[in-house]
This record gives structure tokens, C-alpha cells and sequence, in this order.
């Protein structure tokens, strides 16, 4: 094909050194899909809650005492790292609409730094379970623990094993942005790299918001 | 409010106020879970941990500058949602 299909300004600012095709950034499906998403991941942690209320409807008295286990200070600091991390990817998207590339790059910079700290606080506190022999089919559990006990830790381990995954795609998907923001791919005028980043890392504070009274407050 | 010609860019300052107010109301969550209500620490927590996400999604998640359609559509799931967890929280609360 010789012909240059040029549909809009976008492609001709493109420069050409393969083929052109046309532009198809379309910032607005691109959100669409993103929040279809967010809702296939609603019914995903939406299941798992409803398993838990049900379990600690049966187990009343086993759930309130593996509770008691929980660290809550830890939780609570989880939590406001997780709220802080929000708000400074949210932030990132605002200096990009300002054109301050550097501010941008800057703020998802800090945002996956405080979310590697989640992930470090998070493996202290397995770490802490782990060796008091609490981890799931560990002998411990097996033998010492009741029903209802054994089905509080796995719901946890599972349910917080499931957000920490969330939590590197999430670290993933930054250093996707980031590099994307300092190579000018993404810009003011093509934002939706880095806004369905942080849409996605808002979805893991909105998981995490639930998890925590869930598990940790809830006694 | 508009510092920029742009509708759609959002004044840092908004971002921190609302972090303060998550803040807060994570505060007050684990603060009214130290009383003990009863039953109603489980209503109580999970309320505030609906204003949060509440906040989340409408400033945080830019649903506030959003089309109408793209709201109706996640106010629509997220209802749903909330809908079938009220329903069994309240079989919760009320079997004898």
C-alpha cells in the first residue's frame, strides 16, 4: 500500500519511520474497557466477601479469635500507605494534564515506591505468621486449630495473597506508565496509559478498604 | 475552582483533601471498632469503609468529570453490588 492514511493531526505529528497506519487512540473505549474490568475483578473479591460473611456467620466465635491474631497497627499502616499511594498517582495525572512531565514521572515514581513498602510490610506479617506455623495445611493448623479458625486463616491468606498479586500487576503496570511518560508515548493529548494505571491501582485501594475492617477491625 | 481553561484537570489541593478525609474516616473506623457495639461494629466499619470507597471512586476515579453514561453505568454495578452484600449482611444480623 503506498497510501498514507492520514485520518486526523495525530498521525502527521507521528513520525513515520514505519508504516503509518491510522491513528486509533481512542481515550474514551480505552476507559470503557478499563472499568468493564474493574467490574470483572468486583465479582472476583465481590465472591470471596460473600464467602467470608457467610463462613463468619457459621463460625462466629472461631472468627473472632483468629482475629485476635491479626495485627492491626500493621493493617492500619497498610492502609494509610495504600490511601497516601492514591493520591499521588491521582496527582500524576494532573501534572500530566499540566504538561509537567517531569512532576508526573515524579509522583508514579513515589506511588510505586510506597506500594513496594505495602508489599515489604506485607511479607513481614506473613513472615510473623508463618513462624508462629500459621500458613495454609501447615501441621499447626491441622492439628490445632478448629474448623472455624482454619477457614478464618485461609479466607485470609487468600484473600490478602490475592490483593498483594494485585498490588505487583499493579507495580508492573507503573513501570509501563513511567516509561511510557518519559519516552512522550504518553502525554496530555494520549493520557490513558497513566489514567487506567491509576484507575487500577484505585481499584486496589477500594479492595483494600473492605479488607481491612473485614479482617483486622472487625473482632 | 477551574484554574485552567481545561474541565478535566483537577486542582492538586482536591486530591489532598480528600486524603485527609479517608484518613480521618479510617481513623474513626478503628476507632468505632474499639467499642464494642455489638453487632453493629460490622455495620458501623463496613459504612465508613463505604463513604471511603465512595470517595474513591468519585474523585480519586475521576467519576465526578466523567460522562453521565460512564457514571450511570458504575453507579449501576457498584449498587448491584452493594445491593447483594446488604442482603446477606442483613441475613446475618437478623437470624435467630
Amino acid at each position: 500500500m503506498t497510501d498514507h492514511i492520514t485520518t486526523n493531526n495525530m498521525s502527521e505529528h507521528q513520525h513515520a519511520h514505519h508504516v503509518e497506519h491510522p491513528d486509533m487512540y481512542d481515550p474514551e473505549s480505552s476507559k470503557i474497557g478499563m472499568w468493564l474490568f474493574i467490574f470483572t475483578e468486583l465479582l472476583l473479591f465481590g465472591g470471596l466477601f460473600i464467602v467470608y460473611s457467610v463462613y463468619r456467620y457459621l463460625n462466629p466465635d472461631a472468627f473472632h479469635l483468629a482475629a485476635e491474631e491479626l495485627n492491626t497497627f500493621i493493617g492500619a499502616l497498610n492502609t494509610v500507605i495504600l490511601l497516601v499511594s492514591s493520591m499521588t498517582i491521582a496527582m500524576s495525572t494532573t501534572a500530566l494534564q499540566k504538561g509537567h512531565k517531569k512532576v508526573a514521572i515524579a509522583l508514579v515514581s513515589v506511588t510505586f515506591l510506597i506500594g513496594l513498602v505495602f508489599l515489604v510490610n506485607k511479607y513481614f506479617e506473613w513472615g510473623v505468621k508463618f513462624s508462629h506455623g500459621i500458613w495454609p495445611g501447615s501441621e499447626q493448623m491441622l492439628n490445632e486449630m478448629s474448623q472455624g479458625e482454619i477457614l478464618f486463616f485461609g479466607l485470609y491468606f487468600v484473600m490478602t495473597g490475592l490483593h498483594a498479586l494485585h498490588i505487583v500487576v499493579g507495580l508492573v503496570i507503573m513501570v509501563f506508565a513511567i516509561k511510557g511518560v518519559s519516552s512522550g508515548k504518553v502525554n496530555a493529548q494520549r493520557p490513558s496509559l497513566l489514567d487506567n494505571c491509576g484507575l487500577y491501582w484505585h481499584l486496589v485501594d477500594l479492595i483494600w478498604i473492605f479488607l481491612f475492617p473485614l479482617f483486622y477491625l472487625i473482632h | 475552582m477551574a484554574e485552567d481553561k481545561h474541565h478535566h484537570i483537577v486542582p492538586y489541593r482536591l486530591y489532598a483533601i480528600i486524603l485527609v478525609a479517608l484518613l480521618a474516616l479510617t481513623f474513626a473506623s478503628i476507632g468505632i471498632t474499639e467499642i464494642e457495639l455489638g453487632k453493629f461494629t460490622v455495620a458501623g466499619a463496613l459504612l465508613l469503609a463505604g463513604v471511603k470507597s465512595v470517595l474513591v471512586l468519585i474523585y480519586f476515579m475521576h467519576l465526578k468529570y466523567d460522562k453521565p453514561y460512564i457514571k450511570i453505568m458504575v453507579a449501576f454495578v457498584f449498587l448491584i453490588f452493594v445491593v447483594v452484600i446488604v442482603i446477606t449482611f442483613l441475613d446475618y444480623l437478623y437470624r435467630v
